[in-house]
């Protein structure tokens, strides 16, 4: 495809200096260890992985808000040092996990969703207040709750709230960190449906970010898989879900209770050990974790296989390795 | 067989400025040996509530009444502050949701896993530690021995919840409790805990009442099921039952409001249940349900019944016949229109 992807990053590195205990010295943590992502214009690319695996810092730093110690980002292929802070925030915008701590008790909704439209000097007053109540009324908000307090809308409105404060900046690209794990289902169902909504209907494109794999499965039009700051695989959603490939893929998906009785609790097979991220193992970082690892995945580290399938991270795609 | 634990008509109420918060209205269920009941539902529908009425760990300004609560046979009720500490932990255990916030963060592991059994049962210290080691082996800890002198912030998530698991386990319960035991971990972590629970549950032949939101967890774990609306369960039964037949027309809306794997299509939109919940406080007359229910006629906003549908599946609804027999008419509606002529 010759498109040109509206995001882009090539070979992420983000490290941490950690200190184990206060007499240790630093020692370097690879939060992010080489990612590649792209994303075309509409689409929405699900991101997932285990806590620790580097998915938030990738947010964090798609967002501008986590320099990158190495790597290239780039939107629409601009990079992201020649876009600007300001100019970035008015095409990437993020949404947040939990609504009751991403909005400030003490200023009304209003107020909230104006913020951007005042520091980014957009319209006049009037000007303004017309373009909050319409991304209200697109989030499915209510004119009244204009002057209301965070405190006095439940948490589906809040998380509303928080959309319409991403969105009242028309962003191309918004991030959603989390969006509905911190809510009941019932509203989970709302909010994403307000989400396929909302992008049918601004053409927005999403990176969503979740460890509800039947969420990402409903939204995703491509997947990429991390573990322990590495993208292990990458696919078309459907055939991502429909057949994943690399073991930990695989693992990942069989541990997802679905709603079926009578099947009992999945076993995965994966012990319980995540490594220590500052100490990650030899060669394939997923080896001590993986039923099929060979000799070859102990030592040597795999690389990148792409096919017309998208990319995997692993010795049993590789011919050039017997494992 | 007695159950290992019985309740009658548990209510919970919670004096407020406003009026009394009814936040648990009458519920009643029995869980027996080796058996699980999954109590379902949203936030704020008191399933919470339900658990630390149990336990008698409510805060202090609520009130709880019941017809009876038995544990083993013998009223809870009747007992004093000291009697149910010697329960509590005991022959009841609980497992909390945040195992960071539910350990202390100044006491070794291996301090918090003996003080229970040492007060509980006076064993020596010896003894005590012998059991400890036991256990976290048991819960699939390496190393166990080596664990006992680490804090709980040394640990990951799944590892202190594997902690609290062993610690609630310390005394031999006959009544686990476990509210939203997997919700802060990971879902790889999710299913190891959760299985787990199943084998020790089955090793130590305990009864398990197990809280949460997830209708996977409960279709995966539970023996039985009681979904709770409101302070109320309305609608209970075998989790085989209740997931082929949701009959209460807020089960369904709850299971119509989850993307299925392989059944919700990719960007297809929700099930969603439209309005909110009702305030509780204050007196309630007919069903907490009505307002937000597509079902709903006039007699549903001036009585309330549970009717047995089977045995075994209960539905706190007037209209439930009539609800099931409109959802069998749709099942075989669809199915025929699906079929190739």
């Amino acid at each position: 495809m010759t498109t040109t992807p509206i995001l882009e990053a090539r070979d992420l590195f983000c490290t941490f200096q950690v200190r184990q205990g206060m007499f240790q010295p630093k020692r370097p943590l690879h939060a992010v260890n080489g990612v590649s992502l792209s994303i075309e214009k509409g689409g929405v690319l699900g991101l997932v992985g285990e806590s620790g695996c580097g998915k938030s810092t990738v947010a964090r730093m798609l967002l501008g808000l986590q320099e990158p110690t190495s790597g290239t980002l780039a939107i629409d292929g601009q990079p992201l040092q020649e876009i600007g802070r300001k100019e970035l925030a008015k095409r990437v915008q993020p949404i947040f996990q939990d609504p009751y701590s991403s909005l400030n008790p003490r200023k009304t909704i209003g107020s909230i969703i104006t913020l951007p439209l005042y520091i980014h000097k957009i319209g006049h007053e009037s000007d303004r207040r017309r373009k909050v109540e319409d991304i209200m009324d697109l989030c499915g908000l209510p004119k009244r709750a204009y002057d209301m307090y965070p405190s006095q809308l439940s948490g589906g409105q809040r998380q509303r709230v928080a959309i319409a404060r991403a969105l009242v900046m028309r962003p191309e690209i918004v991030i959603c960190d989390e969006p509905t794990s911190a809510l009941d289902v019932s509203v989970q169902a709302q909010i994403l449906n307000l989400l396929l909504d909302l992008r049918r209907e601004l053409g927005l494109t999403y990176v969503l970010i979740s460890h509800n794999l039947a969420v990402v499965e409903l939204i995703a039009s491509k997947v990429s898989v991390m573990y322990l700051g590495r993208i292990v695989e990458e696919a078309q959603g459907q055939d991502f879900f429909r057949d994943p490939r690399h073991p930990y893929s695989q693992a990942l998906l069989a541990s997802v209770l679905t709603p079926e009785a009578g099947l009992g609790v999945p076993d995965a097979q994966l012990g319980s050990t995540f490594p220590n991220p500052i100490d990650p193992p030899p060669g394939c970082t997923f080896h001590p974790r993986c039923a099929h690892a060979g000799d070859a995945c102990r030592t040597i580290r795999p690389s990148q296989i792409r096919d017309s399938r998208g990319l995997v991270e692993c010795h049993l795609f590789d011919d050039a390795v017997a494992v | 067989m007695t159950p290992t634990i019985k309740v009658e008509n548990l209510r919970v109420s919670i004096p407020l400025a406003a009026g009394v918060l009814h936040a648990v209205r009458g519920i009643s269920f029995e869980v027996a040996k080796g058996e699980t009941l999954c109590l379902v539902g949203e936030s704020g529908c008191g399933k919470s509530l339900t658990s630390l009425a149990l336990m008698d760990l409510l805060p202090s300004r609520a009130k709880r009444e019941a017809d009876r609560i038995e544990l083993d046979g013998a009223d809870l009720l009747k007992l004093g502050e000291r009697d149910m500490a010697k329960v509590r932990g005991s022959t009841m255990a609980m497992i909390f949701q945040e195992p960071m916030t539910s350990l202390n963060p100044a006491y070794t592991i291996g301090n918090q896993l003996e003080e229970g059994i040492r007060l509980h049962k006076g064993v020596s210290a010896s003894e005590a530690r012998e059991r400890a080691v036991y256990l976290l082996e048991k819960v699939g800890i390496t190393g166990a021995s080596s664990r006992l002198g680490q804090y709980p912030h040394q640990l990951s998530g799944g590892l202190r919840q594997r902690v609290m698991i062993a610690m609630a386990l310390m005394c031999g319960p006959d009544l686990l409790i476990c509210d939203e035991p997997t919700t802060a971990l990971d879902v790889t972590i999710q299913a190891q805990i959760l299985h787990l629970l199943k084998d020790l549950q089955r090793e130590f032949d305990m009864a398990v009442i197990l809280i949460t939101h997830d209708l996977g967890i409960v279709a995966r774990v539970a023996d039985r099921v009681a979904v709770m609306y409101a302070g109320e369960i309305i609608e209970s039964g075998d989790v085989d039952e209740i997931f082929s037949r949701p009959t209460h027309p807020y089960t369904q809306g709850l299971m119509n409001c989850i993307p299925v794997p392989g059944k919700t299509a990719y960007g297809e939109r929700l099930g969603t249940i439209p309005g909110i919940v009702p305030s509780m406080i204050g007196e309630m007359t007919g069903c907490a349900f009505a307002n937000r229910c597509a079902y709903a006629e006039d007699i549903c906003l001036k009585t309330l019944t549970t009717r047995e549908l089977v045995p075994n599946h209960a539905v706190r609804c007037v209209r439930a016949e009539e609800v099931a027999a409109l959802n069998a008419g749709l099942d075989t509606a669809t199915a025929s229109a699906g079929s190739p002529a």
